[in-house]
């Protein structure tokens, strides 16, 4: 109700500020967050929970929040959108303000940010967890077939998840369905994997003949090898084959093929997951610092190496080593952030986090698998590093482990977003 | 709300007896728990073990036996090689301060 009135009347700053006094205890200052996923959202949330004199507002441009993780299971028909699905409306329980707008541009030296519709928000800190966006122009003709429905990326969980569910439902039986990976960093490691996996647990029971090709530009399955390489061997022999060291340069809509170095590849569906980077507003505000794809951060506070008082977190970050671009690894740097920035904003200087990664994947509709690792400041490297000894991959592919990734998902999703 | 900073600062005195660290560390070094067994060590799934309110030497206990392979898991056993027993002691203070 406040939020709906809150739009209602805001189109300023002033309006911000306005609002921010009609609570009781006054503010200490203001941060704005942009992005309400994974990182954003846990930033906003803890923030509030570790300072309630710490105004909170969190901008984000969708109005729900469509979980990553998981949506490989959506594609395979082994869950719905709706269980993937949930609403960040929830956060206003601890006081942050919830703007459905878009952050279009970023003034570091006004400190303000500015909105779609609601004008221009100022911050003393700026939180930006801004995702990804893909490098479309790396792949020929790529744009040009995706506007025409011929291929897909479904990389971000949303309408291309449900697009790329309907073409894999209404291939005939006998099709291919190929699958191409690009070269790492990518968001989420073992998730093309995991994809290559439960596709062909569908095609199992609902249409034998047809079969998945894994076209990967690495040269070798690049996050939980040896379990996915098990499962594909004892699965899905004759239904999965994968090329490693095979880069996609473009793609043709029209003879439906995915062109590599050497050769061309056809397919009745092609889903082509581009390169990408730190999402265009990160691109925007200067955030982009190594490759001209990620942003390189102070590993202590989450810190941009090139903004003063701008913090980011998630996918868009330049990974620490041996880090992930996960879901935990962005809720966790948001745990970062968050401590640092009350540590800030209180005159008191932040001190290192150790936190933990956990990434499940599917190899089955109820089958998983899963990869650990606990990091910690080290600061002879400037950086965070895995702890010696922690961390490691499931022993063998199980239900048990299935059913903790759902209890992992509901919680993260929990812990993130209510 | 002095009465929370009072009791805030009551909590740091405690726990720091255990781990020379106040509270507060305490509380973020738990929050990397709360990806799997939910914010503040409150259970969303029945799956999974509710920290928050078990008894101290038991939290305890049970990281180090994970640790030491005494205690099988699925996963526990790699975390738990990640932590020292003064963190150890740390987290269980923590948790076992809070209900469910």
């Amino acid at each position: 109700m406040e939020r709906r009135d809150f739009l209602k009347v805001s189109g300023s700053a002033a309006a911000l500020a306005a609002a921010g006094c009609a609570t009781t205890a006054p503010s200490k200052a203001r941060v704005v967050v942009v992005g309400g996923g994974f990182g954003g959202a846990t930033a906003a949330k803890y923030i509030r929970m570790w300072d309630a004199k710490i105004d909170v507002v969190l901008v984000e441009r969708d109005p729900s929040f469509i979980s990553c993780p998981l949506s490989n299971l959506v594609l395979a028909g082994f869950a719905g959108m709706h269980d993937i699905t949930r609403g960040i409306d929830g956060l206003e329980r601890h006081g942050v303000r919830v703007v459905h707008d878009e952050a279009v541009a970023i003034d570091p030296s006004k400190k303000t940010v500015r909105l779609g519709r609601a004008g221009a928000v100022g911050y003393e800190r700026l939180v930006v967890s801004p995702g990804i966006d893909f490098l479309f122009g790396e792949m020929q003709g790529y744009e040009q077939a995706m506007r025409a429905g011929r291929v897909l990326h479904a990389w971000k969980a949303g309408a291309q998840t449900m697009a790329l569910r309907r073409q894999l439902r209404e291939m005939r039986d006998g099709g291919v369905y190929v699958l191409s990976i690009p070269l790492a960093p990518y968001r989420c490691p073992p998730g093309p994997y995991e994809r290559a996996s439960v596709v062909a647990a569908y095609f199992k029971q609902a249409k034998p003949r047809s079969k998945v090709l894994v076209l990967d530009a690495n040269p070798d399955v690049s996050s939980k090898g040896p379990l996915f390489k098990r499962a594909w061997s004892e699965l899905y022999s004759g239904v999965i084959e994968y090329r490693g060291d095979s880069r996609t340069v473009g793609v043709d809509g029209d003879s439906m093929s995915v062109r590599l170095e050497v050769e061309d590849v056809k397919g009745d569906v092609l889903n082509v997951v581009p390169p990408h980077r730190a999402a265009d507003l990160a691109a925007k505000a200067g955030l982009i610092t190594a490759n001209n794809r990620w942003c390189d951060v102070d590993w202590r506070t989450m810190e941009s190496k090139a903004v003063k008082d701008v913090h980011v977190l998630g996918d868009a970050t330049l990974s620490a080593p041996a880090m992930p671009k996960s879901a935990s690894m962005a809720n966790n740097h948001a745990k970062i952030a968050a401590a640092a920035i009350v540590d800030l904003l209180n005159g008191r200087e932040p001190q290192p986090l150790k936190i933990i990664n956990t990434c499940y994947s599917f190899v089955s509709s109820t089958e998983g698998i899963r990869v650990s690792s606990v990091h910690e400041w080290d600061r002879a490297q400037g950086t965070l590093v895995a702890v010696k000894g922690s961390g490691g991959v499931s022993a063998v592919r199980s239900q048990a482990e299935g059913n903790y990734a759902w209890s992992w998902a509901r919680t993260i999703w929990a812990d993130s977003l209510t | 709300m002095q009465g929370r900073v009072a009791a805030t600062a009551a909590a740091a005195a405690l726990l720091s007896l255990s781990w020379g660290a106040p509270a507060q560390d305490a509380q973020r070094l738990a929050a990397a728990c709360a990806i799997c067994h939910g914010t503040d060590g409150r259970a969303v799934t029945k799956d999974i073990a509710p920290l928050a309110g078990l008894p101290r030497e038991h939290i305890a206990s049970q990281m180090r036996a994970f640790r030491d392979g005494q205690r099988p898991a699925t996963v526990m056993h790699q975390i738990a090689k990640g932590y020292s027993d003064a963190e150890i002691d740390a987290l269980a203070a923590w948790f076992s301060a809070h209900k469910r």
